[in-house]
């Protein structure tokens, strides 16, 4: 330590500062959720009520949110990956194309995206109303990413030459697909599933356009919570969110490991 | 010895290829490759060569009219994954998913074979390539030696009824090259492969070819053995692509080749003529009527012989000598080139 001059130290308080300078109100907000009382603040004692409210209040929205991430992200991975593959594999301007107009949902405000799809399908008789309009509007919006990241993988292997060696060695296109293709671009499948569950159990904008009474999300729920209940509530809502959210990241995460390392140890 | 292959003979017959774009890589092309031949086709990039080999594997379809004879039997209808051809790549293309062993074991996985035949043929595979110890790596852990090595022994595995090899030496360094080609010689030599490699090395060409097919601008311009190539090529592009070729210009008459710096024997039909002949076939050699005058230019001591560049009236001529000699530049010298090493590449140009 002794070697580190002032430089060192100066830019040392300055990380932590802006760390802490966005780290500190998530903490705060997350403390607040288990607090009796704001005001009085961690002194007034700390309590589960909040959270127990917040569940027996809002577990179905909990639950649909969870269940509206994995139905979008299986949607994105049955549409998104086989796209990827034929972007991958044309050379054209006509691919090229179509992957710059993908990104169209991500440039354009969800709001657009929300209003456009409820003006065109709103009244389609019962769709308005399902899960599955929010659903579409979802998948609209994580799409992209989903094609993108598993792209990224595809394009830096070099997946013609692979293939063709796979098929001298006699694999029909559906043995090449699943024993070749998508091992080799795991690492860019779990990216793209990581981003789109976590934009689509966060997504906000389009989805307070698109819902129901019968069909909210948590973000929506939160938005709710915040407007119109006590503040407890809304952070214990908040608290709720992350346990949620991030049990569920470090299991993708998981995921994606016994290809890189587990594998070399085995026979 | 290891059971490898069923060795077949290869036709081609009118294969052109013509690009979507409309490039036309490859003109009406014929071709005979004997069972268990080694055919090299050398060229430069662009030259077709490549695309000759995809047709052959049947990556690439022939244009209409064009066909591929396995054996006398029309392949051409047959795809890849169904021709029984094993093919190594310039990069490999080894799965990284899978390690050394499901790599040379996979041909035979996609084709539903009991575990124990797969794995007893990979290490036999392995066993063969002197790369058992590798079998549990993982590709990325190997050297690009191995990696070929691997690649060899993956085509190998699934009995092939040929082997494709386009450039696969051409990504090492040249140290790893020189020794590779001689390992995949003698495997072509040991497993008698009907093999087509696919090379722009004339080293490579010569060292590894029963037969070598010379193309440029998707034409034939000769096949032939390595020394006929050598030492008779057709065409000025032929001589120039393979080692160093000397063209002296000159006049045929009565007997001699007649230039401004002398002349020297030889039997063509009288008229204006371009004498080549390669660097190791001239001779420095005393004053006389057969001998033409030249100035050393530069000397090149190589350890086995002096590589002399002479200027012999106006024109740059190379010559190997492996005398001890030694020679000085500005020094005037008398170059001599035995009648039969003379090659006629027809009328100058």
């Amino acid at each position: 330590m002794r070697g580190r001059g002032i430089a060192f130290h100066l830019q040392l308080a300055f990380t932590l500062l802006l760390a802490s300078f966005l780290i500190v109100p998530v903490l705060a907000s997350m403390l607040a959720g288990v607090t009796a009382n704001y005001l009085s603040g961690v002194a007034g004692g700390l309590t589960l009520r909040w959270l127990g409210e917040v569940w027996s209040g809002y577990a179905g929205q909990v639950v649909s949110s969870l269940g509206l991430g994995l139905a979008c992200l299986a949607c994105t991975l049955v549409l998104g990956v086989p796209a990827a593959y034929v972007l991958a594999r044309r050379q054209g301007h006509v691919a090229r194309m179509i992957e710059e107009l993908l990104v169209m949902p991500v440039a354009v405000p969800g709001l657009a995206t929300a209003l456009a799809l409820i003006v065109t399908y709103g009244t389609w008789g019962d769709f308005r109303t399902s899960w599955s309009f929010i659903l579409v509007g979802h998948v609209l919006f994580t799409l992209p990413f989903m094609v993108r990241s598993v792209l990224a993988v595809m394009a830096a292997i070099d997946l013609k030459t692979l293939e063709e060696g796979a098929a001298s060695l006699g694999a029909t296109f559906g043995q090449r697909f699943l024993g070749v293709v998508l091992p080799n671009a795991r690492p860019g499948i779990v990216a793209g599933a990581l981003m789109v569950l976590t934009l689509s159990v966060g997504e906000f904008n389009m989805t307070w356009l698109l819902h129901t009474p019968l069909t909210k999300t948590l973000p929506v729920g939160l938005a709710d919570a915040y407007a119109s209940l006590r503040l407890e509530v809304a952070s214990a809502y908040t608290l709720l969110f992350f346990v949620m959210i991030v049990p569920l990241l470090v299991a993708m995460q998981l995921l994606s490991k016994p290809l890189g390392s587990g594998r070399r140890q085995d026979r | 010895m290891t059971e490898v292959a069923r060795s077949v003979a290869i036709k081609l017959r009118s294969c052109s290829k013509t690009f979507p774009d409309g490039t036309k890589a490859l003109q009406p092309l014929d071709l005979d490759v004997g069972a268990g031949e080694t055919l090299v086709i050398l060229g430069p990039s662009g030259c077709g060569k490549t695309t000759t080999l995809r047709i052959i594997a049947g990556l690439d379809e022939p244009d209409p009219g064009g066909k591929v004879l396995f054996d006398g039997e029309d392949v051409t209808p047959v795809p890849i994954e169904r021709r029984d051809v094993g093919i190594v790549f310039q990069s490999y293309a080894l799965f990284p998913n899978m390690s050394v062993r499901e790599n040379v074991a996979y041909g035979l996985r996609v084709r539903r074979r009991p575990a124990a035949e797969q794995r007893s043929r990979a290490d036999e595979m392995l066993a063969m390539m002197r790369i058992e110890a590798l079998a549990d790596r993982r590709i990325d852990q190997l050297s690009g030696g191995q990696r070929q090595r691997v690649a060899l022994a993956r085509a190998l595995a699934i009995r092939p009824r040929a082997l494709l090899l386009d450039e696969p030496l051409t990504a090492l360094d040249a140290k790893l090259r020189e020794t590779l080609r001689v390992e995949i010689d003698g495997l072509l030599r040991r497993v008698g492969i009907t093999a087509i490699y696919v090379t722009h090395d004339q080293a490579e060409a010569m060292a590894l070819g029963d037969r070598i097919v010379v193309m440029e601008h998707g034409r034939v311009a000769q096949i032939g053995s390595p020394r006929e190539i050598y030492r008779a090529p057709k065409s000025r592009f032929v001589a120039d692509f393979i080692g160093t070729m000397n063209k002296l210009p000159g006049r045929a008459e009565a007997g001699r080749f007649v230039t401004a710096a002398g002349s020297i024997p030889w039997s063509r039909e009288a008229g204006a003529a371009e004498a080549a002949f390669r660097p190791e076939d001239a001779r420095i050699v005393p004053a006389g009527p057969d001998a033409l005058r030249a100035t050393v230019t530069t000397s090149f001591f190589l350890g086995d012989r002096t590589r002399l560049v002479l200027d012999v009236a106006g024109t740059a001529v190379t010559v190997d000598s492996s005398e001890r000699a030694a020679w000085t530049r500005g020094e005037a010298v008398h170059l001599a080139v035995p009648p039969q090493a003379l090659i006629d590449l027809g009328d100058r140009a």
